[in-house]
């Protein structure tokens, strides 16, 4: 049994060449580990960076710094070793009725990817397996539907056979439920839990939910303007937030009574212009509350550059006050 | 006088496969200076309610039932009383508003449209001066009047919408899923310039989403749409808290509350999809997804009953607490 994680960023980055010549760094030196059966949230808001770090994760960005390793190997980026990489990884997109082709039926959406790769053997028995994996039995009633004679729900099950009919090891789920009526949106999660569960397959979620993330996530990623900024238990992250940015998160989140409301003004920078100091410092409410005056990091907030959070397990925040604090409290 | 009024509103569209009901009966009240929230799924009418109120329904749609605002039949208004309804008295923030403004024009531009075409200022000059002022209202700095809608962000678009919504000082005002395509951030500043509006100016608010949760925390009173009725009506902490319907109970459950030991690695959801408004189950609509059916609900098509004081639900069991 292979220990290293399932997949892995080891000091990643991705730019872009932004209008005028600038450059955005859409993810800036990104430590995150997946393992096996492992479902890890990935969240923050638009522009943060989590879906350039996810398609970066699924090969289809090449990373200006810093690699992606796969069960410990480094991805590499020739033809022949992505087409095998992404059996193995396989994305989930949020809006399941914008990836199918409206032409294609049922059985010819789940059996593509099959036929991509060259799978030998019997491909009517994968998709039934497929289908049947995702709770569409009788499979073979479903094979000649087309995706507008089916419910989102539906649809949106399909697109997961799609992926599992290769018996990936990863499914990278970009938004997987957003697009969903509440109602299904439980049992397509409720349906992401069995496959691990099942399969042991591992599963990063991009998400802005954090309802989603405490419904099935086991590891958090909170990730602000390019750097994951706090990460753990999602246990600990969601019930005792580190980083000034994750209880502002939290706090705005109607679902989450005990807070009281940080509306953040404004909206994500421009990851092509950073802030100096810590990337949080503008919007941060400890630094205009002067509570990081108070401990003394205010400078720091504004000018010290902050380590890259590592890729652990535990609950840890990259931010100059909470550590100030922790240290506080361990002297 | 009661600001909006809905009594027994239908509205059918005429399609290809036969006559669908989106609409089936809905009663509701709004008083000015409060909130009322329309939540439901996709296929539950809510935002067909919402373009029954300013006629705005295509030409397919029958409409029976008395819409009354400030006790006026908006259905019975001739067009010319309709148009200068629309806007003045009542406007709507539609959904995907993001997509609605013009990417040719600048933003001073849009906003000064309806005051110039509702006569709120005369001059090119007074209508300017009162679109800053709009833009001041909903909390965008007055240069972005220059500004074209494509340097604008997402929560900034949506701004703009609903300055545009209060140009003519509407009574009025209907909120289509306005924080649908926002992120969490940006969504609570849109609630709370909302919240603020109807607070500040008195008009009456009407949002409309999918989300329970969203329209709790800026609702005074919710409603809770299930193919095409009006499935359960109250306070808004009533029906979040002690929801008398099991469909609201399940949409309630859909959005956890983080921190809940019940709801880790227990996402909950109902089975099956909420149904196609052409083809609708016999008795209780929601019967086939319904965890507490019996046999009576499959026949019995329940209507709005008493739950509480001001509290509505129509199922079956409702009946039974209240009267044993």
């Amino acid at each position: 049994m292979n220990s290293r994680p399932v997949l892995e960023a080891a000091g990643l980055s991705t730019s872009f060449r932004a209008r005028g010549g600038r450059v955005a760094r859409a993810v800036d030196g990104v430590d995150l580990e997946l393992g096996r059966g492992e479902i890890v949230a990935l969240v923050g808001e638009s522009g943060c960076g989590k879906t350039t770090l996810a398609r970066t994760l699924l090969g289809l960005e090449r990373p200006s710094a810093g690699q992606v390793l796969v069960g410990g190997v480094p991805l590499r980026y020739d033809g022949r070793a992505l087409k095998a990489f992404r059996r193995r990884v396989q994305l989930v997109l949020q809006d399941p009725t914008g990836s199918l082709n409206p032409r294609h039926t049922v059985y010819e959406a789940v059996a593509e990817g099959l036929r991509v790769h060259g799978v030998a053997g019997d491909e009517q028995q994968r998709v039934v397996d497929a289908l049947s994996r995702v709770g569409m039995r009788p499979a073979e009633r479903y094979f000649l539907r087309y995706p507008h004679e089916l419910s989102g729900g539906q649809r949106q099950r399909v697109v997961i056979a799609g992926a599992l009919v290769l018996e990936p090891e990863v499914l990278v789920a970009d938004e997987p439920v957003s697009s969903l009526d509440a109602s299904v949106r439980g049992e397509i999660l409720a349906l992401l839990l069995q496959l691990r569960d099942e399969l042991g397959l591992s599963v990063l979620v991009v998400t802005h939910d954090l309802g989603l993330a405490w419904n099935i996530a086991d590891r958090i990623a909170v990730m602000y303007l390019g750097r994951i900024v706090e990460s753990g238990p999602t246990e600990q992250v969601l019930a005792d937030p580190s980083h000034p940015y994750t209880r502002a998160l939290l706090s705005v989140v109607p679902e989450s009574h005990h807070l009281e409301p940080v509306v953040l003004a404004g909206e994500p920078p421009d990851p092509t212009r950073m802030p100096a100091g810590c990337r949080f410092h503008p919007r941060c409410p400890q630094l205009a509350s002067g509570e990081a005056a108070a401990a003394g990091v205010d400078g720091e907030c504004r000018a010290g550059s902050l380590p890259v959070l590592p890729a652990s397990k535990e609950h840890a925040a990259a931010c100059f006050l909470s550590a100030a604090r922790q240290g506080m409290l361990t002297d | 006088m009661t600001l909006l009024q809905l009594e027994d509103v239908s509205v059918t569209y005429r399609t290809a496969d036969g006559p669908v009901p989106a609409v089936r009966g809905v009663s509701l009240e709004l008083e000015a200076g409060s909130t009322l929230g329309i939540a439901g799924e996709s296929g539950s009418g809510k935002s067909t309610v919402a373009a029954t109120v300013l006629r705005l329904n295509p030409a397919s749609a029958t409409v029976t039932g008395r819409v009354l605002l400030d006790g006026e039949d908006v259905l019975g208004m001739n067009f010319g009383r309709l148009r200068a309804v629309r806007w003045a008295e009542a406007s709507i923030v539609f959904q995907g508003a993001l997509h609605s403004l013009n990417p040719l024009q600048k933003i001073g531009r849009q906003v000064a449209e309806p005051v110039l075409l509702h006569g709120q200022a005369d001059t090119r000059r007074g209508a300017d001066a009162m679109t800053r002022e709009l833009l001041g209202q909903v909390g965008l700095p007055p240069r972005l009047a220059s500004s074209y809608p494509h340097q604008l962000s997402g929560g900034q678009k949506q701004r703009v919408m609903i300055a545009m919504a209060l140009a003519c000082g509407p009574r009025l005002i209907i909120a289509d899923e306005p924080t649908t395509a926002l992120d969490v951030m940006v969504q609570a500043q849109v609630l709370d310039l909302l919240t603020a509006l109807v607070h500040d100016l008195g008009v009456g608010l009407v949002v409309i989403s999918h989300d329970l949760s969203v329209l709790g925390t800026t609702c005074d009173r919710l409603a809770v749409m299930y193919a095409g009725r009006v499935v359960e009506e109250g306070p808004s902490a009533d029906v979040l808290d002690r929801a008398r319907h099991p469909y609201t109970r399940a949409l309630s459950a859909a959005y956890p509350t983080i921190g809940d030991p019940a709801a880790r690695f227990a996402p909950r959801g109902l089975p099956g999809d909420p149904p196609w408004p052409g083809d609708l189950p016999a008795g209780c609509p929601f019967h086939p997804r319904c965890p507490e059916a019996v046999d009576v609900c499959r026949t019995e098509d329940v209507r709005l009953r008493p739950a509480a004081p001001g509290h509505q639900a129509a199922c079956v069991h409702v009946a039974a607490e209240v009267t044993g």
